[in-house]
């Protein structure tokens, strides 16, 4: 966009703003609301709502304010009747095409569609609900129903940025339908990032609220939890805390009151993951095995890989994600320590992400012929759950989570943001190589929310060729380069949602850059002020390879290594 | 030169819209960009306007001598005359022996009405879904691969021709239809009145009536004290006897055809039919949620298809619904 400014008015009131700008954008940044449904900032204006049409003084017609660019002079008035009665019909139109089921909707008390209608007094009734018998399916951990969809086709534009053209738009007219792809070829990756850009609500995750709740009774259980690292960034979120509030402290106090019987922090185990990953890497490189190495804690990129792409499986680091490490050691170290039969330990994350429903359920994941993790809750999931039992995180007193599984370095804290794995690795393999640790910790290089970064690291004799990819479209990037030179990079990290985990799926609404820069910069608040910011000298993961593992290369492998396989498409389940 | 040419006999686009002819030329032949296409729209879909089908059978040289001066007035790459599904059965293997040698290729639409939208044929063309596309930018800065693009209808590449022979009389092709007695297509100076048409054609009926004008879903419903201006849109009369038309069999019958037609991307229009076709079957017609419901048609629809359902509806209900009743 250029930046030259022009200034246009809007209601009166003057307003500066950038040529290219259209005049929604113009009008969200002098704060004036204009109803959008169709709009995302993350995607192209496709302009099919028509609720944000505005008047410009000396035109003719109503023009659509998403679509519309501003020009010197323009004088706009957004909220005439004649307006206002427009916005009113076509709301009651969607809102016929839309099946409201409020009470377990990812956009709780954000809901657009219902404050418009209060907004505009539009009757939500007017008209007999057109989608009442239309499908619901499942695929995967997602689940999609029809019956809410207003076919604004946000999810389609989302799909296919993500490189899985999945879901589809289908027939024409009123007869149009967005549904999954029959096609064996296509297969959702579960990154849910149509959840997080639906304006209806009409995608989401399965959540299991009855089972947890029931469980977390069953005196024969042990329930424990733990918690992602993004999740301390976001979660203050659904209790109507400003963005980017840390609320580690009060998130431990949280699920503490919901009863579970240890708290543990996802974070110790992506320090392990650093540690293990740094270790692979430096042998890649010093045996001349398959390089360049992928991450593999986005269970979404992974699955792009597995079913679009096997020809990439052995780039993959073996080493598991850090839900599916911390759950193992759980049921392994911990059980041991603490002489509980793993069988009776039930393990629940707390993750900002759909995709890692899936993963736990990976046979590759096994841990003893258990899984790793039993059940996954999203961000969005635990924050209806708190309001379901009355518990506000807001007034709680900060408490800390439990040993010993509960310290973590800096480096582990920024999993949670796109490039955060990278830094992190690259401070272990940094010391690994060297001995000693970098002077400057900061890789501003791989830091920051842009979709696509790379970076020559200095460590010792070697030059580390590093890429940083977040959002498939990005990933894709990378593949492309890959394609034409081979060697390009001899390290990437892809994180498949926008943003990395901050931008994750299961994260609280709405999103759009400014909230993911918001939650990632919050993160990175938490590693500058830790006192250990590298993996390898966090005390507790030191003790557990000594007391633990023992170097016992077999163990290690059994608790903290996978493997992958290809996988063909997965079916898609009617309800 | 012949855009000057067309100029001076102040031709205007003959698909509905009216748009002067060498306007949009100039825009194609002034447009930055190397490659150029023209368009021949023969997608003719609407009820009641059967002209194309007229001109293909009986002068599809003309027509194709106006692409040709097209191709050589805008310097373009190639043409394309794009043909709705039964006259590219119909007529394929004539206009082929007819261009002979000109880059020019026959292409047979499937999109049915919307089909004949400027920017849905030009996703038509690129195989992709059958959607309009937002504008600006206008195919004449950027259409067919965003290329500069040519797009007329084909009654004005035929006229363009006539122009250029010097045997243009200012006359466009009119279908007459519905209750008289000698439908079919005339050609009548452009200026002429309706009345005065339907009266030339011998089809001025002696009973009460009204007229449906400039296309038989999305026409304007005319009265008989309003016949005395000249037609504009589609060059489509019907004429419905008013004794023995059915408003509600009428309106039945135009939401048939756009319940159909409607591409399904925005809501006022996806939504809007819907309900309007629902309020029919269910006799349940409602005046004011339809008025409302025709407002945001008119005002608020993606394309010109939306605000083409507005026109009928709300004609026909101030017209004659609320005389009515
Ligand atoms: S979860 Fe991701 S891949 Fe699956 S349908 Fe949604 S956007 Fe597409
Ligand atoms: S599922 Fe949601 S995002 Fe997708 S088209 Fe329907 S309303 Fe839009
Ligand atoms: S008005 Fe809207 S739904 Fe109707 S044809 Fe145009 S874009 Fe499609
Ligand atoms: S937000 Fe502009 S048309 Fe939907």
């Amino acid at each position: 966009m250029e930046s030259r400014q022009i200034e246009i008015v809007i209601n009166g009131q003057p307003v500066k703003t950038n040529v290219g700008a259209t005049v929604l954008e113009a009008a969200k940044s002098a704060g004036i609301g204009i109803p959008a449904l169709c709009y995302h900032p993350d995607l192209t204006v496709r302009a099919n709502c028509r609720l944000c049409v505005v008047e410009i003084v000396g035109e003719k017609g109503v023009v659509p304010a998403c679509a519309t660019k501003v020009r010197d002079g323009m004088k706009i008035t957004t909220e005439s009747d004649r307006v206002k009665a427009l916005r009113k019909t076509n709301l009651e139109l969607i809102m016929s095409q839309h099946r409201e089921e409020c009470n377990d909707c990812v956009w709780l008390a954000e809901c657009k569609l219902l404050k418009y209608a209060a907004d505009y007094k539009a009757k939500i009734d007017r008209f007999p609900d057109r989608k009442i018998k239309f499908p619901i399916t499942k695929f995967g951990p997602i689940e999609f129903d029809q019956t809410k969809c207003i076919d604004c086709r946000n999810c389609v534009e989302m799909c296919s940025k993500q490189q899985a053209n999945f879901l589809e738009v289908k027939n024409r007219g009123f007869e149009t339908v967005i549904e999954p792809s029959k096609d064996p070829k296509k297969d959702c990756i579960y990154c849910g990032q149509c959840i997080v850009h639906c304006p209806a609500g009409a995608i989401e995750a399965v959540g299991e609220f009855e089972e947890i709740q029931d469980l977390l009774k069953d005196k024969n259980k042990i329930v424990v939890v733990q918690f992602a690292p993004s999740i301390r960034a976001s979660i203050g979120e659904t209790a109507g805390m400003a963005h980017g509030s840390v609320v580690t402290g009060q998130l431990v106090a949280a699920l503490r009151r919901l009863g579970f019987a240890k708290v543990f922090d996802v974070s110790t185990a992506a320090d392990f993951t650093t540690i293990e990953e740094a270790e692979e890497l430096v042998q890649r490189i010093s045996q001349k095995k398959v390089l360049p190495m992928f991450t593999s804690c986005c269970p979404a990129w992974v699955k792009y890989v597995e079913f679009y792409r096997p020809d990439l499986i052995q780039n993959l680091t073996t080493v598991k994600s850090p839900q599916n490490i911390l759950g193992s050691l759980i049921k392994t170290y911990w059980a041991e320590k603490e002489k509980i039969d793993p069988k009776k330990i039930v393990v629940i994350s707390i993750m900002p992400c759909t995709a890692k429903k899936y993963e736990i359920d990976k046979e590759e994941a096994k841990i003893l012929g258990m899984k790793p993790v039993d059940m996954v809750l999203t961000t969005r999931e635990l924050g209806r759950l708190l309001k379901i039992k009355k518990i506000d995180l807001k007034n709680l007193e900060p408490e800390i989570s439990d040993d010993p599984l509960g310290i973590h370095t800096g480096a582990a804290v920024i999993y949670g943001a796109t490039g955060g794995v990278m830094e992190s690795a690259i401070r272990t393999a940094y010391w690994r190589i060297t001995g000693s640790n970098m002077t400057d910790l900061v890789c501003t290089s791989v830091r920051g929310i842009v979709g696509f970064k790379s970076a020559e690291v200095k460590i010792g004799e070697l030059t580390l060729k590093a890429a940083v990819a977040n959002g498939m479209q990005n990933a894709k990037l990378v593949l492309d380069e890959l394609a034409k030179n081979p060697a390009a990079y001899d390290y990437i990290e892809i994180m498949a949602c926008p943003g990395g985990c901050i931008g994750g799926g299961g994260q609280p609404l709405p999103v759009d850059d400014e909230i993911r820069k918001k939650r990632a910069a919050a993160l990175y608040r938490i590693d500058c002020e830790k006192e250990i910011r590298v993996a390898h000298e966090n005390p507790q993961v030191q003790k557990i390879y000594e007391e633990f593992f023992k170097k016992d290369q077999e163990k290690i492998h059994q608790v903290m290594h996978t493997h992958y396989g290809k996988k063909s498409k997965s079916r898609i389940i009617d309800k | 030169m012949i855009i000057e040419k067309i100029k001076a006999a102040n031709l205007r686009g003959r698909g509905g819209a009216g748009y002067p002819t060498a306007a949009k030329w100039e825009m194609v032949m002034n447009a930055p960009g190397e490659t150029k296409y023209v368009i021949c729209n023969v997608s003719e879909g609407e009820p009641a306007v059967a002209k194309d089908d007229y001109i293909l059978e009986k002068y599809p040289e003309v027509v194709i001598e106006g692409i040709r001066l097209a191709l050589e007035a805008i310097k373009a790459k190639s043409g394309i005359i794009y043909l709705r599904k039964d006259y590219f059965k119909k007529y394929k293997s004539r206009l082929k022996t007819l261009i002979g040698s000109l880059p020019i290729e026959v292409f047979e639409e499937t999109a049915g009405y919307l089909g004949g939208e400027e920017t849905t044929l030009l996703e038509v063309i690129e195989g992709k879904r059958a959607e309009p596309r937002f504008k600006p930018p206008y195919p004449p800065q950027s259409g067919l691969y965003l290329c500069p693009t040519l797009i007329n209808n084909l009654e004005t590449f035929y006229s363009v021709a006539k122009i250029a022979a010097g045997q243009y009389k200012s006359t466009r092709f009119y279908t007459i239809s519905g209750d008289v007695k000698k439908p079919g297509v005339y050609e009548l100076a452009e200026d002429r009145p309706i009345n005065k048409a339907l009266e030339e054609t011998g089809n001025l009926p002696d009973f009460e009536f009204f007229v449906q004008a400039g296309g038989g879903a999305s026409g304007q419903i005319l009265l008989q004290s309003e016949l005395d201006a000249p037609l504009s849109g589609a060059g489509s009369i019907v004429v419905y006897s008013k004794k023995k038309t059915d408003l509600v069999g009428l309106m039945k019958k135009w939401t048939l055809f756009f319940i159909k037609e409607n591409c399904g991307k925005c809501v006022p229009c996806r939504e809007g039919v819907y309900r309007l076709n629902e309020m029919l079957l269910l006799k349940s017609f409602d005046v004011k949620a339809a008025l409302e419901i025709t407002a945001v048609l008119k005002e608020t629809s993606f394309c010109p298809f939306g605000k083409g359902v507005a026109n009928s509806f709300e004609s026909l209900i101030n017209k004659l619904w609320n005389q009515d009743k």
